[in-house]
């Protein structure tokens, strides 16, 4: 697929960042806010779908690996059960990080207030895992979905230049 | 000790996920790690299920909520209905626990060898744990919607596991037909689930066994757990997957699968008799399952008695052994109500329904492994182009003896004694019952004798000459499951006594499985 003209790349170029900015926020305020893991990880994983679209696959194809999702997949899943065996002293997915200070365990503030990140013990945790996950898994996806294109349209245009989808 | 002691129902989930998720971590370390990862993982979870059938044959039914500040606190403040996710152990769901984690020990053994040339394992390590992870799910949770959610779990993995070897159009076929299937029997779950929640704002299925009454809501629910867990297990209208699937997946895979279509059985089980019970009032669902049960056994055993193809002739037996699990389970739901003819043979059904179950998953997981080490020795799974294998692989002929004796009811093998059970009672409702049942068991004899005539015996073919036996690994997979037909078949009354007895009581005692939820808290 040949690239979008330079407007689009540089829009996209610019805007790429703004949009795993937001979904990161939506990740980290899962527990305050609509949103959380999954749906974060998916705002995340716009990032490769944009520069796919703009600059084509053979230029984005060179610049990740599938193995670099992959990796994000793992790590993600890992953590997650990890968080569930937190808990295993009292019970499987027990919120044992709750209260107990640091990071994740500030007390909840009494009356009106604009929500306090860091209150959500495991919870927190497990939505960050998630939305690895979803990162990591959405972005293979799109990747694969990407290469199939390349698979089926190969034998016809080798040689050739590529299709183009929108000129 | 005693602390893991506490933990076993969670752990039993959280063992093959764990396993999973990590499988390409230990692949990274290289295919002897990733192999000795993936062995031992589903050898602790069959530790972890004996354990679990152990403390519930000890002490009653184990509940245990995720979670919580305490794994018993299933009404935390006062409240009245549970809230938190819950899994509830009963003798029932620890048989099938434990059964499914040996299907799942003996496939994985058998995978290690047999798949080593393929390339793609640390996903299909992966998928294998996520496969048995969502079975083992459906089998203790005591919740409604979860055990929707393990029920996806298991059928997305199991998609996957039938279309590994991508490169057939077959399993692609196979592995998509079953994806669609899937989708449409999750969705009538589901909406049932939705029913129950609407009703009485819970999807704890004790909760929900505590106050069902039967209305629209719940009629319309009942129709679409039953429809769709049936045909999860392969039933005769909704069969048309099962050949394909079971035919397409590799052996070890199969052996899994065949695990988990008992999983969607013994949903039904729980729909028809903990979750309605009593209040199913009339005789209709019992019936149904009755005829369904009649119409697997023979249409599936004459599907398969034409096979040429050795798995697709052990797929469509396994549409067949389902309907003596159904006939049983419904000549038990039919006097339900009568504790008289309870006593006098519906007891017994049910009983034989459950030993049938356990017997079947163990030989036609040995069948499906024998299968796949004919295919991996000779090259072929079409019956032409097999003959003579008896001399060049002993043991494997001896071990195909041994489960195809038990499948076809010879009497010394625990298939026998699960069939005369489900004879003598299904005989007290209609003589004709048992006719149809014991011409099914002859003709599955006759396929069989067929195999082993055709597969092994025979004069030896010119192109299986250089043909070898199996490797130690699968031979230990299979092994396995023919010690445990054997112990099955050698102590009858010791088994019925300590595995089936306890299981079929647990599923007629509807009050102690509300008992040990609602009646539970701290």
């Amino acid at each position: 697929m040949r690239p979008l003209s330079v407007i689009v790349r540089t829009v996209c170029n610019a805007f790429a960042w703004f949009v795993a900015v937001f979904g990161v926020y939506v990740i980290v305020h899962g527990h305050l806010s609509p949103g959380g893991g999954f749906q974060g990880g998916a705002v995340v994983a716009t990032f490769m779908a944009l520069l796919l679209v703009s600059h084509g696959a053979t230029k984005c194809l060179g610049w990740v690996r599938t193995n670099f999702f992959y990796a994000f997949e793992h790590v993600g899943l890992l953590t997650f059960i990890a968080a569930g065996f937190l808990g295993i002293g009292v019970t499987f997915f027990y919120n044992s990080l709750a209260l107990s200070g640091g990071l994740f365990g500030s007390a909840v503030p009494l009356g009106p207030n604009g929500g306090s990140l860091n209150t959500s013990g495991t919870i927190a945790l497990m939505n960050c895992a998630v939305g690895i996950e979803v990162v990591g898994g959405l972005s293979m996806i799109l990747l694969y979905m990407m290469q199939g294109v390349f698979h089926v349209d190969k034998p016809t245009l080798r040689g050739k230049e590529e299709a183009g989808h929108d000129r | 000790m005693t602390i893991w002691r506490e933990h076993l129902p969670a752990l039993l989930l959280a063992l093959p996920l764990l396993g999973a998720f990590a499988a390409p971590v230990a692949g990274h370390f290289g295919s002897r790690a990733r192999n000795v990862w993936f062995v031992s993982i589903t050898a602790l979870t069959a530790l972890v299920a004996w354990g679990l059938w152990q403390q519930v044959s000890a002490s009653g039914i184990v509940v245990y909520v995720m979670g919580a500040e305490h794994s018993r606190l299933t009404l935390p403040s006062g409240m009245a209905l549970p809230v938190r996710i819950l899994l509830e152990v009963d003798a029932m769901s620890a048989l099938m626990a434990f059964m499914g984690a040996i299907a799942a020990l003996a496939g994985a053994l058998f995978s290690v060898r047999s798949m080593e040339r393929f390339s793609g394992l640390d996903q299909f390590v992966a998928l294998y744990l996520l496969l048995t992870a969502g079975m083992l799910g459906m089998e203790i949770t005591g919740d409604l919607f979860n055990f929707f959610v393990f029920l996806e779990i298991a059928s997305v993995a199991s998609c996957g596991l039938v279309a590994f070897w991508r490169d057939r159009p077959e399993a692609v076929e196979a592995s998509f037909k079953y994806m669609l299937l899937s989708t449409v029997g999750a969705l009538m779950v589901l909406v049932a689930v939705a029913f129950f929640y609407g009703r009485y704002n819970t999807v704890a299925m004790a909760g929900v066994a505590s106050h069902l009454q039967l209305g629209l809501a719940e009629k319309a629910a009942l129709v679409f757990l039953v429809s769709a867990l049936a045909m999860k297990c392969g039933t005769v209208p909704m069969h048309m997957w099962t050949p394909d699937a079971y035919a397409e997946a590799p052996a070890g895979v199969t052996c899994l699968l065949v695990a988990v279509s008992q999983a969607a059985l013994y949903g039904l089980f729980r729909v028809c008799f903990t979750l309605y019970g009593a209040s199913l009032g009339s005789s209709a669902v019992a019936w149904a399952l009755i005829i369904m049960g009649l119409l697997s056994m023979f249409i599936g055993v004459t599907m398969a008695v034409i096979q040429k193809d050795v798995k697709r002739l052990m797929a469509y037996h396994s549409v067949s052994q389902v309907g003596y699990m159904l006939l049983g389970m419904g000549v038990a739901l039919l006097v339900l109500s009568d504790p008289q003819k309870m006593a006098a043979y519906g007891a017994m059904a049910l009983q034989g329904a459950v030993y049938h179950l356990f017997n079947y998953t163990m030989y036609k997981g040995l069948l499906f492994l024998v299968a796949g080490a004919l295919a991996y020795a000779a090259g072929s799974r079409n019956l032409n182009d097999l003959g003579g294998l008896g001399r060049r692989m002993p043991q494997t002929a001896a071990l195909f003896v041994i489960a195809a004796a038990a499948i076809a009811g010879l009497p010394p093998f625990n298939g026998f004694v699960s069939k005369l059970m489900i004879y003598e009672s299904s005989f007290a409702v209609h003589p004709l019952l048992p006719v149809v049942a014991m011409v099914t068991s002859m003709l599955t004899l006759a396929s069989f004798v067929k195999v082993f005539q055709t597969a092994f015996l025979g004069p030896e073919k010119a192109a299986l000459r250089e043909v070898q036996e199996v490797p130690g690994f699968m031979r230990g997979g299979m092994a396995l499951l023919a010690v445990v037909v054997l112990v099955l078949s050698l102590f009858p009354t010791w088994s019925v006594g300590s595995f089936v007895e306890p299981a079929a009581r647990a599923l007629m005692d509807r009050a102690a499985y509300v008992g040990a939820v609602l009646g539970g808290g701290l």
